[in-house]
Parts: C-alpha cells; sequence; structure tokens
C-alpha cells in the first residue's frame, strides 16, 4: 500500500452556509445570529442529542459539523473506535465562552460564576464531545494556531496513519470568536474513499480557503 | 407568592438556566425526580441549581449533605425556599 493517505469526507460550516463533500447542503437567512443559525442547522438535520443546548457556541459549531461529517461515511462502522483519531486546530482557543465566564467574576457584588459556562473554558472539550458522541476512543489532541496550519496537519496525520495504531482520522479546524466561526472537519483514511482526495497541504490548502 | 406561583417560578428558571429547550414548564412533574429517571439532570446541573437558589432565591446551601433532598424534585425545592423565606422565619 502506498504512503499516500486521503481525505475521504469534508464539512465547512461558515457565513450561514453547510457544505458537505462539495454540495451546499443548507443555508441560513442572512442576518441570523449564529446562535440561532447552528441551533436551525441541528433542527433542519433532525438531530436528536438534548446535551447539544447545553454546550458552547465552539463545541455547538465542532458537534453540527461532526455529525454531517460522520453520516457521510461510515468510519464509526468500519473501523475499531479505539483507533480512530480526533487531531483539530483552532485560533481562537475557548475566548469566546472564556470571556462570557469572565463577565460572571468581575464584579465582587455580583460574583455568580456558572458551572456550566466554566467547563467549557479549555478548547479541547470540543473534541470530547464529539468522542463522547460517537464512543471514540483513538488519540486526541487539539491544536492552536494563529491560523489554519495544513502543512502541520498533514504532516501529523501521516505519522499517525503511518505508526499503525490508527486507521482513520476526524480532523479540521474549528473556530469561534466576536461573532465569527468557521467550521471545516474532514476525515483522513489509507484508502481514497468516494471522495479520493490526496491528503497534501495544497489540497487542504484549498478545501479549506474555497 | 404562594407555592404554586413559586413552583411555576421555579421550573421557569431551570429551563432558562439548564438550557432545557425543547421542554415547557407544562412538561415538568412538579414532584418527578430532577436526577435520573426524571428530568435527567447530571452533576453540572446540580451545581447550577446550587448558584439558581443563591442568585435568584438569595439562599446559601452550605451543607452539601442537604442537597440530596432540597433537589429531590421542583415540590421539594420550593419547600425548601419557603422554609428559608423571612417571612416565615423573620
Amino acid at each position: 500500500m502506498s504512503d499516500m493517505n486521503y481525505i475521504t469526507s469534508y464539512c465547512k460550516i461558515e457565513s450561514g452556509k453547510v457544505v458537505l463533500n462539495n454540495e451546499e447542503v443548507f443555508r441560513g437567512g442572512e442576518n441570523v445570529a449564529e446562535a440561532d443559525f447552528m441551533k436551525s442547522v441541528y433542527k433542519h438535520f433532525k438531530t436528536d442529542y438534548p446535551k447539544f443546548y447545553k454546550m458552547d457556541n465552539l463545541c455547538k459549531l465542532a458537534f453540527i459539523a461532526s455529525e454531517l461529517l460522520l453520516k457521510t461515511n461510515n468510519i464509526t462502522e468500519k473501523y475499531n473506535r479505539d483507533r480512530i483519531a480526533i487531531v483539530i486546530s483552532n485560533s481562537a482557543s475557548s475566548l469566546d465562552i472564556d470571556t462570557e465566564h469572565q463577565s460572571t467574576i468581575s464584579d465582587k457584588d455580583n460574583f455568580f460564576p456558572s458551572p456550566a459556562v466554566f467547563v467549557y473554558t479549555l478548547p479541547n472539550i470540543l473534541i470530547g464531545e464529539i468522542a463522547i458522541r460517537n464512543s471514540i476512543k483513538g488519540e486526541n489532541s487539539l491544536f492552536i494556531f494563529e491560523n489554519f496550519n495544513p502543512e502541520f496537519m498533514e504532516n501529523y496525520h501521516n505519522i499517525l496513519l503511518n505508526l499503525k495504531t490508527t486507521d482513520a482520522c476526524i480532523s479540521g479546524y474549528v473556530d469561534f470568536y466576536e461573532h465569527k466561526y468557521k467550521a471545516f472537519l474532514y476525515t483522513v483514511e489509507k484508502t481514497p474513499g468516494v471522495l479520493a482526495i490526496e491528503h497534501t497541504t495544497e489540497n487542504l490548502n484549498q478545501l479549506f480557503n474555497k | 407568592m404562594n407555592e404554586l406561583e413559586l413552583i411555576d417560578k421555579l421550573k421557569e428558571e431551570i429551563i432558562q438556566t439548564l438550557n432545557l429547550e425543547d421542554l415547557k414548564k407544562e412538561d415538568i412533574d412538579t414532584d418527578a425526580p430532577l436526577f435520573g429517571a426524571g428530568l435527567g439532570l447530571d452533576s453540572i446541573d446540580a451545581l447550577e441549581l446550587i448558584v439558581l437558589l443563591e442568585k435568584n432565591h438569595g439562599i446559601k446551601v452550605s451543607n452539601p449533605q442537604e442537597g440530596k433532598a432540597i433537589f429531590k424534585s421542583i415540590r421539594t425545592m420550593a419547600e425548601y425556599i419557603q422554609s428559608k423565606s423571612p417571612i416565615k422565619n423573620p
């Protein structure tokens, strides 16, 4: 088998649009607040996971992207879930919810930190939400870069897949801060799959920016 | 505020605080368990309920052993709030 790995599916959510494997599958109304947009995507695709409503914006974004991504391929049936990795990056870490938490503790006369907010003040919780939902127990990591870093991601996944401990990766970039959001999640496997896009820096860049 | 009004208010507060989006206050059984089989709340929700009592009702639950009895159902919460009311206990 060649050393080439493949992007076998992808989901992109930004600017009120959801794209799944090159096809626009949902478009929200204009000027819809991001929280309402995510809720409408959740409802449109008839997702049934009440915990969604308790998540912070970053986790909601990652969750709906992962739900759609995993509906388009069968990696969770095809592979042992101990051998599926989740490796995601972003830019703003968990700043969106961090600032919300800060607002609840900045006034000593009105000091009521919310436990439900506090539990989301780490960016890698988004990986936990995907892993719990799908019983995925493979390697997981979250990296923070100023911008999407396809070269790093390509290299990291190639190492993971070539180490023979991982059969597939859920990967990408999920960022949410100051009303701006972008999710780009994709699966990487050793076989071409339906999409059959070679897992290269150039292809990742192209998919991320198109 | 009488007990029925307080129960109604508590249901609204819980739906809002715990983000129980798909529930209306009419859907919540006043005597059903809040944890486990009833509303299915978890440990983080329990902490939120403690904050709710302090923030919205000025009641601090200082003894964690009391929690299990206070948060058994909406009714037990309402009874606990009323027992701590300054009108009843001046």
